[in-house]
């Protein structure tokens, strides 16, 4: 397919290929449309099958296309560099450039459709992001600590610091002072089960809701994260203070554990993700910020793809079983064997990364 | 004309090369802004309507079983409601984030929104577009527009009671200008979850390949004009005056067909090279004139010369 070197006259040039050139091409004057004329077939054919592709992945296209789809994608790119240093057909050579664009795309398109990569997620990739954020997590997890225990100290230096940390709605009467009855209603059984499905998928909104919060603060060099974590967790410890010094301590952790154990582990796990973006923004190392923002960022984004998921099983806990099952010890089973299931699922799962050669080369060749 | 030329040059000042693993330079056209907002403002059209359509369809199921609890008070009934209660609210947070997600994974890399306008996601450094790095850009854009908009409808309706939402609005304001603010303040025209994922959008052009000029009358080998049989040859003094811009101007002239300027370019280019200028023949003399034109610029670049326009 290469084009004769003839730098003479064109009746010399004519002459030679006349017998395999099409009509067409004969009648082309310069040796830039020839060029174009003899790759044509192949462009429009790559054309067609990128169409295919990219109307409805690989369903449309059949096998001996597919296998021509790489090579048809380099001759397309070297006709492209060969044509930027020949010829001035802006025509062609914009068509090219979109060509092999659009062909790069369907090449190197996302390997895998969003349900293959989920399937990836639940069999290891979530447990592995959730390792690779092991010191924000760490962090995180002594600033909710440090929240709580603030909480309760302000609290019990001046039971003010309540309703500063907590508004008056939400309280519900739970407030400092306030009967050891009234704090044991506020703990007890609802009747029956009605509504409790609705107010499940209520309280996941607004739980999903603050924990992508958590994570997309972290763009601010994870402050706002960590502020958030801190005023989540005095809250608690304030009421934790409320019920401690009423003598219902341990009836108010049992309430709380069955579905806090897995909510504040979410909420630790989105300020953890939304601190290792800021983290990785304010000491980048040896990468521009950008990448490193960049690689943080998709680390995160995996975390937080599972938060989401935890919420949803803290709602239905929430609204469930801690309203059905009374009993603290029962309460207690509960909670503490999700945590020791989310424990075992991100730390104990170690699972190599599926393609971890491929992927990464191609990582830095980019990079 | 100037406005064309004003386009070419935010063009050209959003043209990058986007270098491929094995090393092939590919140019990619950073998306404008105005595109990119558009595009934003057709998928939130589509998302509401569709979110919209369900409801209704879900107020004509669950208005029949409203309609029965008043008649019958029965926990079934009750129980049927809930159930689409919670279907509604699940249906309503898949579609916010499936919509985005799924549209951007598939082959095109773009929503509704951005095909209509023709642009789409890509990773920034020439890599593979990740699920990682779609769902990270799209987590964060419910924080630079939709969380910021919330609390100023907030704060509206808070004044409207007569409550100061004063301080939430301003916090609400800047909260919105900043991330709003934030593509005009880098040259690759990054929203802040494009900064997170490592990814921008670009145009995708679908340039369908125009007829080559050169095998066509005045222009094809024989060089001799369909309607009067003349034939057009320049000599090397003649062809010498115009560059590649020039050409290429001429190339979308002939394209374009159009014949008032093709004879206002007919009549520039003779008093140029001082040639007596016929009537009637244009097109065959300008096809000629670009063959020839552009078969000696392109003998030149095979050489190493090139000669960007005619004052070069």
């Amino acid at each position: 397919m290469k084009a004769p070197k003839v730098m003479g006259s064109l009746g010399g040039f004519f002459s030679r290929s006349a017998v395999e050139a099409p009509a067409d091409i004969e009648s082309a004057a310069l040796r830039s449309d020839r060029f174009r004329l003899e790759r044509e077939a192949d462009w429009r054919r790559l054309e067609g099958i990128v169409a295919r592709m990219e109307g409805g992945g690989l369903r449309g296209v059949d096998d001996a296309d597919l296998l021509a789809l790489p090579t048809l994608y380099r001759t397309a790119a070297s006709s492209l560099s060969v044509a930027r240093e020949t010829s001035l057909d802006l025509a062609t050579l914009r068509y090219l450039e979109s060509l092999v664009q659009r062909a790069w795309f369907q090449v190197y398109g996302p390997r895998k459709g969003l349900f293959r990569w989920l399937r990836e997620f639940f069999a290891g990739g979530w447990s592995r992001a959730v390792q690779a954020l092991w010191l924000d997590i760490l962090i995180a997890f002594l600033v909710m600590v440090a929240g709580a225990v603030v909480g309760w100290l302000l609290v019990d230096q001046d039971t003010e610091w309540y309703f500063r940390l907590i508004s008056e709605n939400m309280a519900s009467g739970r407030v400092p002072g306030a009967s050891r009855e009234t704090l044991e209603e506020s703990l007890a059984l609802k009747d029956g089960a009605d509504g409790l499905s609705a107010f499940a998928a209520y309280l996941f909104n607004n739980n999903a809701g603050v924990c992508i919060l958590a994570f997309a603060l972290g763009f601010a060099f994870g402050i706002p994260s960590l502020l958030l974590l801190v005023h989540n967790m005095a809250t608690l410890g304030a009421m934790v203070w409320v019920f401690a010094s009423a003598g219902l301590g341990f009836e108010f952790g049992a309430w709380l554990s069955v579905h806090g154990t897995t909510e504040l582990f979410g909420i630790l796990l989105a300020g953890a993700a939304g601190l290792h973006i800021g983290r990785s923004m304010a000491f980048p190392g040896t990468q521009g910020v950008l990448d490193a923002a960049s690689a943080a960022g998709r680390r995160s984004a995996v975390v937080m793809l599972g938060v989401v998921l935890m919420m949803i099983v803290a709602a239905l806990l929430e609204a469930f079983p801690r309203q059905l099952v009374g009993d603290p010890t029962d309460r207690y089973i509960i909670g503490g064997s999700f945590l020791v299931f989310w424990l075992g699922y991100f730390f104990l799962l170690r699972r190599p990364e599926p393609h971890a050669l491929a992927s990464g080369s191609t990582e830095r060749a980019g990079g | 004309m100037s406005a064309h030329a004003a386009y070419l040059e935010s063009e050209t000042k959003r043209a990058r090369m986007m270098v491929t693993p094995e090393g092939i330079e590919i140019p990619v056209v950073i998306a404008s802004r105005s595109a990119r907002l558009g595009a934003l403002m057709l998928d939130m059209m589509f998302l509401i309507i569709g979110l919209v359509v369900v409801d209704l369809l879900f107020d004509l199921i669950a208005g029949g079983v409203t309609d029965s609890i008043f008649e019958d008070p029965e926990e079934e009934a009750v129980a049927v409601y809930e159930f689409l209660f919670i279907l509604g609210v699940i249906f309503g947070f898949f579609a916010w984030y499936g919509y985005f997600l799924v549209q951007e994974l598939g082959p095109r890399g773009a929503t509704f929104g951005k095909r209509i306008l023709g642009i789409r996601v890509a990773a920034r450094h020439g890599g593979r577009l990740t699920p990682e790095a779609v769902i990270a850009r799209n987590l964060l854009r419910d924080v630079e527009v939709f969380y910021p908009l919330v609390y100023i409808l907030i704060a509206f309706v808070l004044s409207m009671v007569g409550m100061s939402g004063g301080g939430l609005l301003w916090a609400a304001l800047a909260w919105f200008m900043l991330f709003a603010l934030f593509p005009f303040f880098n040259k690759d025209a990054l929203r802040a979850g494009d900064v997170i994922a490592g990814t921008w959008v670009v145009e995708a052009p679908k340039t369908k390949l125009a007829e080559a000029i050169s095998t066509q009358g005045a222009a094809s080998v024989e060089r001799s004009s369909g309607l009067t049989g003349a034939r057009y040859e320049f000599g090397e003094e003649e062809l010498s005056v115009y560059g590649e811009r020039e050409l290429q101007t001429l190339e979308r002239l002939l394209r374009d067909g159009n014949e008032e300027a093709l004879y206002a370019v007919h009549a520039t280019i003779c008093r140029k090279i001082r040639w007596d200028p016929g009537e009637g023949d244009e097109r065959a003399f300008l096809e000629a004139f670009y063959a020839q034109l552009r078969a000696r610029l392109e003998n030149d670049m095979r050489f190493g010369k090139r000669k960007a326009d005619k004052f070069a």
